[in-house]
């Protein structure tokens, strides 16, 4: 096992090199550049303009940026952001932390909510109850992230619901307990969680229902029933643990959707992750900290797939790696 | 649907056993109701968006300055006298985006009204509207947008971008996916290694993420119809690797196949190969991750539109309507800037609930499952 993870953490390094080119080379195509608009204003002379080009290694050559930076990167240099004139690490650490927390407060939910009805639709198929679920289940699966959350804080502001609109803390939040502060972050986590964690839920549960009542029909569960099992222990003993296996592959796959619905969740609900930080750097065209955005993205997408293919490993003792 | 019924050429020499695959299939799809609803709503919907300028009373770019963030007209079906033909009221503009309803006379709703001017599917230029009211009275069937501009109008042609950028950036990213999969998976070698590993190369990117870095690359001085190709393009980019990946496994399992070995002994060359013996296999897993790929292009197109990196105003598209609606303030004033949020909503769901049942009617054993 240990090789195994060895082995893929090594795999990953040309293919992040790859990346690191890929979005150099997109970053180049863009047209325009932070310094040219920041030549349209009046007040900034020629000469910092020339101090920052030089500053930011934008006089040499393409190549020689790109080797630059990557040299910058290997020392764990991500370079100087151009909007908030700080290290892009520093602006980074906090909204990749940040998007973490909304991404795993959405699993939570998702996950949550997602098994116990997956269970209960195989169980009862067919049933009305079913029959809501999976209808629940496809409205999920097609509303657009951003317009979930756009209706969510329309129902709370029309409705007057006591719940923040937006950002990931209230005005007086330096000023709250330790215990206060916590749920202070929970309550604005609560909109861009349940957003993102519908989506996924919708996906989660059409899988665990599918599986589960793939189980149900197989021989060991026959053979199970035909002992006098109690049907509870059929199905959370029996069937349940070989239905969720499938679930864990899946899991690899939703870090990528996590990402990719976190960036237009948090622009909607101002919650400040990586999504809203690439966005604005792209905008703006803050070279250093979008690639980094893009790389730190991977980074999470790649090491979320090796989680997903140990954890894989762990529940099937069927599957070994080498 | 209509394309299941069409026998793809292929496959001559087996025409009777294809036919017959093609027809339960389409007789199993249209057991499934929820498909066949979703599949109806979708081809009214693609009706509607192509007939948009006779169907909407007004021309997309028409701005009523003085009558902007006005609600929907409410229209009368009833008077004095009882039922009566639907009419409106004029509407005055008393202060910021607050109407008065001036009921001195009634506008009755015109059928077939001569209006502005627009072309009716490209070919000639006509104004006969389906309906609509003289001025000074307005039909704001859904209300009108920050410039004055109806959005029942807008939604009607914002639906083209929205409806059409799925299905041309699905046979986009289908045919890079087949050309690359099919290359990768018949030649494997450092072929195959070189075109996988780019693909890996491209997955291993947030989706959104790269979405976002691309969008940017865009000029922001080019013409729609080129930005509309170019939001497809970098759609296609992001989508063919997933395809590409299945496309390669599929035909890696049939590329020694006795039927490919003696297309080969014969001295077929490997263009005719892939395309006559190889690549028909996919057929089945093309349609299907066509049409349920085609829900998540809309969504990714109205996402970018929506933050203002996909298509640009004064073009509309359902997604950048709603950037109207990104204020909070503003929704709650005026909750009809909502509306275009729905119609994504309803093309989606549609185009999941037909994917559903094609998945099921062309691969039946999957059905027990569901």
């Amino acid at each position: 096992m240990r090789t195994y993870i060895l082995r893929r953490l090594l795999q990953a390094i040309p293919l992040l090199l790859a990346i690191s080119l890929l979005s150099f080379f997109i970053m180049q195509l863009s047209p325009g550049s932070y310094l040219d608009t920041m030549k349209l204003n009046p007040d900034v002379s020629e000469e910092l303009i020339e101090t920052m080009k030089r500053q930011y290694g934008l006089d040499k050559s393409v190549p020689e940026q790109y080797f630059h930076w990557l040299w910058q990167i290997l020392q764990g240099n991500f370079g100087e952001s151009f909007t908030y004139q700080v290290p892009v690490l520093h602006v980074i650490q906090t909204r990749v932390v940040n998007t973490l927390i909304l991404s795993f407060a959405a699993m939570f939910i998702a996950w949550g909510f997602s098994i116990p009805i997956g269970i209960y639709s195989a169980t009862h198929k067919y049933t009305i109850g079913d029959n809501i679920f999976t209808s629940l289940a496809f409205v999920g699966l097609s509303i657009p992230n951003f317009f979930f959350a756009l209706l969510l804080l329309f129902l709370i502001v029309r409705f007057n619901i006591p719940l923040p609109i937006n950002g990931m803390t209230s005005i007086m939040h330096d000023f709250m307990s330790p215990m206060g502060k916590v749920l202070d972050i929970l309550k604005h986590l609560l909109v861009p969680a349940v957003v993102l964690g519908t989506a996924s839920m919708a996906t989660l549960t059409r899988i665990m229902r599918g599986q589960m009542i793939e189980a149900m029909r197989s021989d060991y569960i026959r053979t199970a029933k035909a002992k006098g099992l109690k049907n509870k222990k059929v199905v959370y003993k029996h069937a349940f643990r070989n239905a969720i296996n499938p679930m864990i592959t899946i899991f690899g796959f939703q870090i990528s959707m996590l990402l990719s619905g976190a960036a237009l969740t948090e622009t909607v609900t101002g919650w400040p992750g990586l999504g809203k930080m690439m966005l604005t750097a792209v905008r703006s065209k803050d070279l250093y900290l979008a690639m980094a955005g893009l790389m730190i993205g991977s980074v999470l997408l790649i090491i979320g797939n090796l989680i997903a293919d140990v954890l894989l490993a762990v529940s099937d003792p069927r599957i070994r790696y080498s | 649907m209509d394309k299941i019924n069409q026998k793809p050429r292929n496959l001559k020499n087996n025409n009777d056993k294809d036919y017959e695959f093609w027809y339960d299939t389409w007789k199993r799809l249209r057991r499934h109701k929820m498909a066949v609803i979703g599949g109806t709503i979708i081809i009214i919907l693609y009706l509607t968006v192509i007939f948009a300028g006779f169907l909407a009373p007004y021309n997309p770019y028409k701005s009523f300055k003085k009558h902007f963030f006005h609600p929907p007209t409410q229209v009368h079906f009833t008077d004095e006298d009882g039922l009566t033909w639907p009419y409106v009221y004029a509407t005055e503009s008393v202060d910021w985006a607050e109407y008065e309803v001036i009921k001195d006379k009634k506008y009755p709703i015109k059928l077939f009204h001569r209006g502005q001017e627009y072309e009716l599917l490209g070919l000639f230029e006509t104004d006969l509207h389906l309906f609509g009211v003289d001025e000074p009275a307005h039909l704001f069937l859904l209300g009108s947008d920050n410039y004055g501009r109806d959005l029942f109008t807008r939604i009607l042609f914002g639906g083209r971008v929205s409806m059409f950028i799925g299905f041309v950036a699905i046979f986009i990213t289908t045919i890079i996916g087949l050309i690359v999969g099919g290359i990768a998976g018949y030649y494997g070698g450092w072929v195959d290694n070189i075109l996988m590993r780019f693909a890996e190369v491209i997955m291993s990117i947030p989706s959104f993420y790269l979405l976002l870095a691309l969008a940017a690359v865009l000029p922001i001085d080019i013409s729609s119809t080129l930005r509309f190709f170019l939001i497809i393009s970098i759609l296609s980019f992001r989508g063919w690797a997933g395809m590409a990946r299945v496309i390669r496994g599929m035909v890696l399992s049939i590329r020694n196949e006795d039927y490919v070995l003696a297309a080969e002994a014969i001295g077929a060359r490997d263009p005719r190969i892939i395309k006559n013996h190889v690549l028909p296999i996919t057929t089945t897993y093309v349609i299907v991750r066509a049409t349920v790929s085609i829900p998540g292009y809309i969504i990714m197109e109205s996402g970018l539109s929506f933050l203002g990196l996909g298509i640009q105003e004064p073009n509309a598209s359902w997604g950048n309507m709603l950037t109207a609606a990104q204020n909070v303030t503003k929704i709650t004033n005026f909750p009809w800037l909502l509306i275009p949020g729905f119609m994504i909503f309803f093309a989606v769901l549609s185009y999941n609930l037909l994917g559903d049942g094609l998945r099921d009617a062309l691969d039946p054993k999957a059905t027990e499952t569901n």
